[in-house]
C-alpha cells in the first residue's frame, strides 16, 4: 500500500512543480515550443511515467529511479567554477568542444555559432531566438509517433540543449562534440532536448558525452531528435560515463529519409540506472540504419537498451549489435523491436545481442521482437549470453598470461566488437582506453581532464 | 629434466591415463605416437594444466619442481610449452598485444626487465624470419581465419617467442602439406638447444623423416606400451597400429 502512494506521488510531484514553475518555463521559450509543452504535459499528466505493467518497461523501475529530492533549475544558475579550468577534453580531432552545463548552454560562450556554409551549431534555445522558423518546422517533429511518457515528460520540461543545422549539400568534417556536463551541490533532474538537422546530401557527426563533476546523485532525462535528410550521412555517438547514483534515461528519435546512412554508437561505460529508448523510422527507400550499444555493468547498476527500427519504405536496411558486459550482482536489459511494414518489401534486417556474465550474480534479460508484415525480406536476430570461452581462456594461461589478465584480453576483444564501429578514429583509441580502465575497476576518465567520472 | 611417474588422469569420473611413466632429459626429442583415443592429447593438457582433466594419482616435475600443483600460467612460466592440436580462434585479441603480453608476464616471472615496444618488435621480427611466417598474421587477431597450416606455423611462431624448455607438439604435422611441414620440422629444428626437450605427439611417421627423435613411444588406453628408438616409427608404419592393439587389447 505505501508503495503504490510512494509511487503516485513521483507523477504529483513532477505535475505540481510544472505548475508551479510555470511562468518562468514558459518564459524562455517561444510560443511554438510551449504549445507543444502544453500538449505533451496533459499527455504526461494523463499517463504518468512508465510502470513494469509497461511490456516496454517491463524490467527497469522507472518510478523508483525519479524518487528522490531533485531539484530542478528552470533558468540557467550562476557557476562558481571555470568549466574550462578544470574540464578539457583529450580527443584531439574532436574540435568543436561545445558545453552544456546541468542542461544550460555554458554562459561564457558564443552560444550560436553561424558557419560560412551556412551550418548552425550552438545553443537550441538561441537557436529559437535567431531562427525561430527553422526550429519550428523541425522542434518536436519527430517523436509524435511514439507514445513514450519519457519524452512527453521531456517535452513539458525541456528548454535547452544542443542545435544542429546542416544546410544542403554541406559536409562538416570535424566532429561536434557536446559535453553534457552536470555541476552540482545538490541533487539535480535535468532535461536537455537535442535536435539535429541534417539536410539532403548534407554530413556531419555529432558525439555526446555525458559527464559528471560531483558524485551527487543526478537524473538525466534527455531527449535527441534527429533529421537525417535524402543522401545525408551521419553518425551520432554517445558515451555515458556518470556514476553509481546517477540515473541516465534518454531517448532518441531518428527520423531517416530516402537514401540517408546512420551510424549510431551508445557506449554506457557508468551508470547507476540506465534506460536508452532509440527510435528510428527507414522513411523512404534505400535509407540504411547501423545501431549498436555496450554496456558495462558492476555492482548493483541496471542498463537497459530498448529499440525499435521501423521499417517503413522498401529497399532499406537496418543492423543492430548491442553487447553488454555485467559484473557483481547487475543487470542489463536488451529489447529490440523491429517493425517492417507491408510495403517495406526488400526489407534487410538484422539484429544481435550478446551478453558476458561475470558472475552468477550477474543478470541479463533480452528480448528481440519481429513484427514482419512484407513477405520479401530478409531479418534475422540473434541473442546469446554466456560466460567467457574457457577454451580461450587456458590458450591464454598456456602462454604465461595470469588468468586476470586473460579475463581481461578476453572482455575487451569482447567489447572491441562494438567500439570499433566507431568511424571517428581518435574517438575510438579514446573509448577503448576508458573501456580498458573501467574494465580494470580504475578510474576511467578521460587523461587530462579532472572530472572524476568513476 | 621432466620426470613423470604413474600419472592417471581422468574426465568427468572416465579414467584416461591409466599410469604413465616417462622421463625426458634436456636436449632430448621424444615421440608419442599411437592410435586415436589413446590419450596423447590428454597428456599433453594435463601437463599443461587444463583444469577439467582430475589428476587422480602420479607425479609430475619439472627440473624438479612439482608441476601438477602449479596453475597453467605458471607451468607456462616456468617454461612449458603446448602446441595445441587445435590451436583456437580469439576475435579480437590481436597477435602483438597477445605475444606482448606473454612475452613480458614471462620475463616478469624469470626476474627479467620488460620489453620495450621497440625491441619485442624487433624480438618479432627476428621469430618471424626464422620460422618462416607470414608477416600480414601477426597484424590480425589470434587465428581468426587462420587456414590449418597457418595455425600450426603460428603455433611455432609462439613457441620461437616464449623460448619454452619442454615444447609438447600435439600433432602439430597433422592437416599440414608438405613445404608446411617442412617449415613447421626446420622451425622446431633451428629451436632445439642442449638445455630445452621437445616432445612431438604424432599420428604418422612422416613427420619423423624431419625431426628425428631420440626415442619413440607408443601410447594405447591411456599407458605407455612400448618404448624404443626411432625404428620403431618405421615399425609403426609398415604395419599400422593394429598389432599394437590386438597385443594389448582390453
Ligand atoms: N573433454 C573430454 N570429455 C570427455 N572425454 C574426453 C575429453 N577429451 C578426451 N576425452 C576422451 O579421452 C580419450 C583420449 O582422448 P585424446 O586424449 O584426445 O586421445 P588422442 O589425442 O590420443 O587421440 C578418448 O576416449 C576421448 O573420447
Ligand atoms: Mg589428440
Amino acid at each position: 500500500m505505501s508503495e503504490v502512494i510512494k509511487k503516485s506521488l513521483v507523477n504529483d510531484e513532477l505535475v505540481d512543480a510544472f505548475r508551479k514553475n510555470n511562468a518562468v518555463i514558459f518564459e524562455q521559450t517561444p510560443d511554438f515550443i510551449n504549445k507543444l509543452r502544453s500538449k505533451y504535459f496533459n499527455e504526461f499528466e494523463a499517463l504518468g511515467l512508465p510502470t513494469k505493467k509497461n511490456e516496454a518497461y517491463k524490467y527497469t523501475d522507472i518510478e523508483s529511479a525519479f524518487f528522490g529530492a531533485y531539484k530542478r533549475q528552470y533558468s540557467p544558475q550562476p557557476l562558481t567554477i571555470d568549466i574550462r579550468e578544470v574540464f578539457t577534453c583529450d580527443v584531439p580531432e574532436l574540435e568543436n568542444h561545445l558545453m552544456l552545463v546541468n542542461g544550460w548552454f555554458y554562459d561564457k560562450e558564443n552560444k550560436l555559432k553561424l558557419l560560412p556554409n551556412g551550418a548552425i551549431i550552438g545553443s537550441l534555445i538561441e537557436a529559437t531566438k535567431q531562427f525561430p522558423e527553422l526550429v519550428e518546422k523541425h522542434y518536436g517533429k519527430y517523436i509524435t509517433e511514439q507514445n513514450d511518457s519519457l519524452s512527453m515528460l521531456n517535452m513539458s520540461f525541456a528548454q535547452d540543449g544542443l542545435f544542429v543545422y546542416v544546410p544542403k549539400g554541406v559536409i562538416i568534417e570535424k566532429p561536434i562534440q557536446l559535453i553534457n556536463l552536470i555541476v552540482a551541490t545538490e541533487e539535480l533532474m535535468i532535461q536537455p532536448h537535442n535536435l539535429i538537422i541534417a539536410e539532403e546530401d548534407s554530413s556531419v557527426s555529432v558525439v555526446i558525452c555525458d559527464h559528471s563533476l560531483n558524485p551527487h546523485a543526478f537524473l538525466l532525462n534527455s531527449t535527441t531528435e534527429v533529421m537525417a535528410g535524402k543522401n545525408s550521412k551521419l553518425e551520432i555517438c554517445r558515451q555515458q560515463n556518470a556514476h553509481d547514483h546517477s540515473v541516465q534515461l534518454t531517448n532518441t528519435f531518428i527520423l531517416q529519409k530516402e537514401s540517408s546512412f546512420v551510424n549510431s554508437v551508445y557506449i554506457t561505460l557508468h551508470g547507476g540506472t540506465v534506460r536508452n529508448n532509440l527510435y528510428v523510422k527507414l522513411s523512404e527507400p534505400h535509407a540504411h540504419n547501423k545501431s549498436y550499444g555496450l554496456w558495462l555493468a558492476d555492482k548493483n547498476q541496471h542498463i537497459d537498451n530498448n529499440t525499435f527500427i521501423h521499417h517503413a519504405a522498401p529497399n532499406c536496411e537496418s543492423n543492430q549489435l548491442y553487447k553488454g558486459i555485467l559484473d557483481n550482482a547487475s543487470t542489463g536489459v536488451f529489447s529490440g523491436r523491429i517493425l517492417v511494414d507491408r510495403l517495406a518489401q526488400k526489407t534487410i534486417a538484422f539484429q544481435s545481442n550478446k551478453n558476458l556474465l561475470m558472475t552468477n550474480d550477474a543478470k541479463t534479460r533480452s528480448k528481440p521482437q519481429l513484427e514482419i508484415y512484407a513477405d520479401d525480406v530478409k531479418c534475422s536476430h540473434g541473442s546469446a549470453t554466456g560466460q567467457l570461452d574457457e577454451d580461450a581462456m587456458f590458450y591464454l594461461r598456456q602462454r604465461g598470461i595470469s588468468k586476470k589478465e586473460a579475463c581481461h584480453l578476453l572482455m575487451l576483444a569482447f567489447a572491441d566488437d562494438v567500439i570499433n564501429k566507431i568511424s571517428i578514429a581518435p574517438l575510438r583509441d579514446e573509448i577503448t582506453g576508458l573501456v580498458e580502465k573501467r574494465l580494470r575497476g580504475e578510474l576511467s576518465r578521460c587523461n587530462r581532464c579532472k572530472v572524476n567520472c568513476g | 629434466m621432466l620426470s613423470i611417474k604413474n600419472l592417471k588422469a581422468s574426465i568427468n569420473g572416465k579414467p584416461i591415463l591409466k599410469g604413465i611413466n616417462l622421463e625426458v632429459k634436456p636436449g632430448e626429442v621424444h615421440a608419442i605416437m599411437g592410435p586415436n583415443g589413446s590419450g596423447k592429447s590428454t597428456l599433453a593438457s594435463v601437463l599443461a594444466g587444463r583444469e577439467i582433466f582430475e589428476v587422480t594419482s602420479g607425479e609430475v616435475l619439472l627440473e624438479g619442481k612439482n608441476l601438477l600443483e602449479m596453475s597453467p600460467e605458471d607451468r607456462a612460466r616456468l617454461g612449458v610449452f603446448l602446441g595445441f592440436q587445435y590451436p583456437i580462434e580469439i576475435p579480437g585479441v590481436s597477435m602483438v598485444n597477445f605475444m606482448k603480453t606473454a612475452v613480458n608476464e614471462i620475463r616478469k616471472y624469470r626476474g627479467l626487465p620488460l620489453l620495450s615496444s621497440s625491441d619485442f618488435l624487433k624480438l618479432m621480427r627476428e621469430k618471424k624470419e626464422l620460422v618462416e611466417i607470414d608477416s600480414q598474421l601477426t597484424n590480425r587477431s589470434v587465428n581468426e581465419g587462420f587456414s590449418g597450416g597457418e595455425k600450426k606455423k603460428n603455433e611455432i611462431f609462439q613457441m620461437a617467442m616464449l623460448e619454452p624448455k619442454l615444447a609438447i607438439l600435439d600433432e602439430t604435422d597433422s592437416g599440414l602439406d608438405i613445404d608446411a611441414l617442412r617449415i613447421v620440422a626446420n622451425g622446431v629444428n633451428k629451436l632445439k638447444r642442449p638445455d630445452n626437450a621437445t616432445i612431438v605427439i604424432t599420428h604418422y611417421q612422416r613427420l619423423l623423416d624431419y625431426i628425428v627423435p631420440d626415442v619413440i613411444h607408443v601410447l594405447y588406453n591411456g599407458q605407455i606400451v612400448k618404448t624404443a628408438g626411432k625404428e620403431l616409427a618405421l615399425e609403426l608404419e609398415e604395419k599400422g597400429y593394429d598389432w599394437i592393439k590386438k597385443e594389448y587389447a582390453v
